[in-house]
């Protein structure tokens, strides 16, 4: 009986996927009518974007953001009881989950960029990170004039070297780079003085200086050396899904409600140590605001 | 799974100027260097320490078990750490600065690579030498040779051929094993692994190259050393099929 029924739900579906029962759905949508679940993707340390509190439980700016899609699928679907499961996800297997339908929408820090876009798809921009670079403050480098023949340490997926070069102030200048496993190990390589600068997105800078024995001592400087826009990560070539997604998000922006968001997680203490990020809302996040765009960094 | 498929980006250049291939032979390069380098220092620390464990000297046997205690007992992953983090801060500051600041990365992923593998190498020759009866040793000494010239001229000879089978797995996991130095900043194959998957996202097609690379390196380590094997094997010995 049980088995019959699978193969029934099974040939249900993949009909539903061949030829869409209800005209009006498709895609994701249509997914989480036939299963009665969303499923949300999360990261378990991207502070405060998308991470674990003391019980283990998915919070952040991404997640409360996400929150409002999943409340919005709702009412579109007409299904208040909606089920909603949480997955956690890496930046390894983050792109292969998506596409293999085990999450339909992704609430962490991924990076919207032109690359990835030939994989999956992205809401509007919800933040604007720009790579700059953490120092100590009793190192002496306030800009990046100033790194010329030191050590220089970043994590896997930047190269600081070739941001360093391509910004205009650094183009006389050599750094020697050094790679951490994660931005823990990255930041220790300053913080024990292996390295002169941790260049890296500045909200995970912040976040870790927040986090370290004696914040005082480290200090964000420098130019931004590129700007990156974070966005929900979505199936690729799922308009109807996106554009219910984007509609929220754009009406968050600009309701103001998006800016509450913004300063309840990067102005506010939050969990679980009570740490302040006091991370004031940059120009391109404002602008990211008032002009919502989908549109990938190269 | 609607995954977009494209083997091309491997010619793509990356930011630095390289190709996306090129990163995984500069990654390969240093796989092979750091493993090479570290089989190197195992096998010759490895040795000795073997050997120390099978003398009659009390604190020679004492100091190799407990190498091999330590050094058996702690993940590599922490042992690396450890070179790499603590250890330059409980030396002198000067010298401390100098291992910070100075001493290429790969000095300390061999180091703690060959260190790690130095001890499962000690057990194997160890085992090897106990393997041997003890009646050779005591032929060797009414011979007139001295202790030494007991493991130089008749045990190790006989040992090495009875553990080589271990040593070729150990040798081929050093390779497998290598790719935790990535950990320690050696841009070897799996930190290009990681590097090219955030940048490409094309996970699955360098997910597949990878295997392979790693696959091929293994597997070429374990034809050379069953080349060795075949080539020292003494007919009579251990199995009778070389005795043609």
């Amino acid at each position: 009986m049980r088995k019959s029924l699978t193969v029934l739900a099974l040939s249900l579906s993949i009909a539903g996927l061949a030829a869409p029962a209800h005209a009006q759905l498709s895609g994701t949508l249509q997914k989480i009518k036939d299963s009665g679940t969303i499923t949300v993707g999360h990261r378990e340390s991207s502070v405060p974007f998308s991470y674990l509190d003391a019980e283990q439980k998915p919070i952040g700016y991404a997640m409360e953001l996400c929150a409002k899609v999943v409340d919005a699928v709702k009412s579109e679907l007409k299904m208040p009881s909606l089920q909603v499961k949480y997955q956690a996800v890496t930046s390894q297997n983050r792109i292969p989950l998506m596409q293999n339908g085990t999450i339909d929408l992704e609430c962490g820090s991924t990076t919207n960029s032109v690359a990835r876009q030939q994989q999956v798809g992205f809401s509007v921009n919800y933040f604007i990170t720009s790579v700059r670079m953490a120092v100590r403050k009793d190192s002496g480098v306030k800009d990046i004039g100033d790194l010329n023949g030191k050590p220089v340490a970043t994590t896997t997926g930047t190269t600081s070297d070739a941001l360093i070069k391509q910004n205009e102030k650094g183009k006389a200048i050599d750094v020697k780079n050094i790679y951490g496993k994660d931005h823990a190990d990255s930041f220790l390589m300053v913080e024990s003085g292996r390295a002169a600068a941790f260049v890296m997105d500045d909200i995970l800078l912040a976040g870790l200086i927040a986090s370290s024995k004696n914040p005082a001592d480290f200090a964000i400087v420098g130019p931004s050396l590129r700007d990156e826009p974070y966005g929900v990560m979505l199936r690729k070539d799922d308009a109807p899904f996106k554009a219910l997604v984007d509609k929220t998000l754009i009406g968050l922006m600009q309701s103001g409600e998006a800016e509450k968001l913004y300063n309840k997680w990067f102005m506010n203490p939050i969990p679980p140590r009570n740490v302040n990020l006091n991370f004031p809302m940059s120009p391109a996040v404002k602008a990211a605001f008032a002009t919502p765009s989908d549109k990938g960094v190269e | 799974m609607n995954y977009h498929w494209d083997w091309q980006f491997f010619f793509q250049e990356a930011d630095d100027g390289l190709k996306y291939y090129e990163w995984v032979i500069s990654g390969l390069g240093w796989t092979t260097a750091v493993s090479l380098a570290s089989l190197a220092v195992a096998l010759l620390l490895g040795s000795v320490l073997g050997v120390m464990r099978t003398t009659p000297t009390r604190w020679l046997v004492a100091i190799g078990d407990a190498y091999v205690d330590v050094f058996r007992n702690v993940p590599l992953i922490i042992q690396l750490f450890l070179w790499f983090f603590v250890v330059p801060e409980l030396v002198p500051e000067k010298m401390g600065i100098w291992m910070k600041q100075d001493l290429p990365y790969i000095v300390t992923a061999v180091v703690g690579l060959g260190l790690y593998t130095a001890a499962r190498i000690a057990e194997q020759v160890k085992s090897g030498i106990n393997a041997l009866p003890r009646g050779q040793r005591f032929a060797g000494l009414a011979l007139g040779f001295t202790e030494w010239q007991t493991y130089r001229y008749v045990r190790l000879p006989m040992a090495y051929r009875i553990v080589l089978p271990a040593l070729t797995s150990e040798a081929m996991n050093i390779f497998k094993n290598s790719a935790v130095t990535y950990a320690v900043g050696i841009l070897e194959l799996y930190f290009q692994y990681k590097q090219i998957i955030e940048k490409t996202s094309q996970v699955l097609e360098i997910t597949i190259v990878v295997t392979l690379a790693y696959f091929t390196l293994a597997f070429v380590m374990n034809r050379l050393l069953a080349f060795v094997e075949k080539r020292t094997r003494v007919p009579g010995l251990i199995s009778g099929t070389g005795g043609k």
